[in-house]
């Protein structure tokens, strides 16, 4: 069960996504996100749709995992789309008792899903492509502004780091945790959700007693090894744009230019928000 | 100067009833350049704690622990310290700090601020010398429990260190893993010359060693070369610490009437001994 999670995950290789530099990366990822948002007809919708099926298909990592990655929020994309489904006005189109389907809830239903489901899968592929070394720097680099009001930057892109390594040892460590409690006879699958809730106690006082530990003897290795903040630190992979990033901008920029035109010239098929 | 000078040192931990757990008694200790030291006692002894102690990660309450002459309890020191000893962990899990082989070899030199150019050679040659170099863009947690151990040691090699300190590496690996580790931590110390304190509950391991330190008790027991320890059999079981397996075949088969002189360390040195002492 927990082996499938893949969310913060990497997966080595040699596309031109991964030897983009990441603060190019997460500059146009948060350009993406913001045009997903600000799609009014279908047209434009497709565009972006299919520019990020486009960029999945550029990152050479297997569909599978992208698969995989829309699994965990297949509910909340279906319970959204199902709510918005009865909450149009105008002419119904369909109509039964006080249920009452209307053409603009269709369309905030499509808007809705697509949009999640866009999402998800651009955000994806910036994990897959991105060492978590690569993205906390990029994070870091991009955020070095933020020093101004005294906003540890430093701190916080170590912490990230250190939190995306250990994911896969706490992971590991708490599957171990499971079968040992299972082997005492401990059930995680009967009862209501109260029942199982309190079935996880056992599983989470350990694994934070050993995680406790874990700190513990990391800060004394990190330590041992020279650590003492981020002053006078250097890198050993300096982030340097290259012609990769600039193509990858301009066509972004191409992209966008004409969803904005799509936005405009097109009929507008989509008058509220969210 | 010595290279160390662990100098009367006394230490204690803190119990929550208020009475200390003296954990060092008065300990001295000397280790020079180049020398291959290991560490004997069961638990409780006080072995990792003077393992601490070699990079001032654990300061002692009384006495001193010098570095080339510096002393660990000024400040100013730790980090020429820390750059000249580096130290490794039981759990190779806990010790890695970024999710990239080559990512966790670089950290140490990051801390130091040294060049980028310079850091990629560094970690270049750390990874070939702990034979992981095929491994730089690999996944740490997906390595074998030795391969972690070795990393670990290459991210100590980068810093350049002139003695690297190990608090039972190998405790943690299965034979396998423990023989790569062992293997990389005599080359370290034949080749490159770097200095290495080794921790360890294993009697073949500390065989290996040019020196053996018993400590029992926060106390040094006894010292030498692992052939005159070894040859204490009486008085290590006493506290209750093995000898290497050939070491105590040879000293069973003394007791029912063989004259096996000098005691055995290695299995191959063993067989020659029983054979001499067969074909009379």
């Amino acid at each position: 069960m927990l082996k499938e999670i893949t969310l913060g995950q990497y997966f080595p290789g040699k596309s031109v996504l991964h030897k983009m530099d990441p603060r190019m990366k997460i500059i146009l990822l948060t350009v993406f996100i913001v045009f997903i948002f600000i799609t009014k007809n279908y047209i434009s919708l497709g565009i972006m749709f299919l520019s990020v099926i486009c960029v999945i298909l550029l990152s050479g990592v297997s569909m599978k995992l992208y698969f995989k990655s829309l699994k965990a929020i297949i509910f909340i994309v279906l319970f959204t789309s199902v709510l918005n489904l009865f909450y149009g006005t105008g002419e119904p189109v369909f109509k039964w008792k006080f249920i009452e389907i209307t053409q603009a809830g269709i369309n905030t239903s499509i808007f809705v899903a697509a949009r999640i489901i866009a999402l998800v899968l651009i955000s994806s592929v910036l994990t897959y492509t991105t060492s978590p070394t690569d993205l906390t720097d990029g994070i870091e680099k991009l955020l070095k502004p933020l020093t101004v009001f005294h906003i540890k930057i430093h701190e916080i892109a170590m912490m990230m780091t250190i939190a995306l390594r250990f994911i896969p040892t706490l992971l590991e460590e708490t599957d171990k945790i499971m079968s040992a409690q299972k082997a005492r006879g401990a059930d995680f699958e009967s009862g209501n959700v109260m029942t199982r809730i309190k079935a996880l106690i056992p599983i989470l006082i350990p694994l934070f007693v050993s995680a406790f530990r874990r700190a513990y003897d990391l800060a004394m290795a990190m330590e041992s090894r020279c650590y003492h903040g981020g002053e006078g630190r250097t890198r050993m992979k300096v982030l340097k744009y290259s012609k990769y990033d600039f193509t990858a901008l301009l066509v972004v920029c191409v992209v966008c230019i004409g969803v904005i035109i799509c936005n405009i010239k097109l009929p507008v098929t989509l008058r509220t928000g969210m | 100067m010595h290279f160390i000078d662990v100098e009367k040192v006394v230490f204690s931990y803190e119990n929550e009833e208020d009475n200390n757990t003296v954990v060092l008694k008065d300990l001295s200790l000397r280790v020079e350049k180049g020398e291959f030291v290991a560490l004997l006692g069961h638990n409780g002894s006080g072995k990792s704690t003077l393992a601490k102690m070699f990079n001032g990660i654990l300061l002692p309450d009384s006495g001193t622990v010098s570095i080339c002459g510096k002393t660990t309890k000024e400040d100013e020191n730790l980090l020429e310290i820390r750059r000249k000893v580096g130290l490794v962990l039981q759990n190779p899990d806990n010790q890695l700090v970024a999710s990239i082989v080559e990512e966790d070899v670089a950290f140490g030199p990051e801390n130091l601020g040294i060049d980028p150019a310079e850091i990629r050679i560094r970690v270049d040659n750390a990874l070939r010398s702990v034979d992981m170099y095929e491994y730089k863009g690999h996944a740490a947690y997906k390595l074998s429990g030795g391969q972690k151990q070795r990393v670990a040691i290459a991210g100590i090699i980068a810093m350049e260190p002139d003695c690297i300190v190990l608090d039972e590496p190998t405790a943690m690996l299965d034979p396998q893993g423990r023989q790569e580790v062992m293997d990389t931590i005599v080359k370290l110390n034949k080749e490159k010359n770097i200095t290495i304190i080794l921790i360890t509950h294993y009697m073949d391991e500390a065989a290996l060693s040019d020196r053996v330190v018993v400590l029992d008790d926060g106390k040094i027991l006894t010292q030498g070369t692992p052939r005159e320890v070894f040859s204490q059999i009486e008085l290590l079981r006493r506290h209750k610490l093995d000898v290497p397996q050939s070491t105590q075949l040879a000293h069973r088969l003394n007791s029912c009437g063989f004259k096996i002189k000098e005691y055995p360390l290695t299995v191959e040195e063993c067989v020659g001994k029983i054979l001499e002492q067969l074909s009379i």
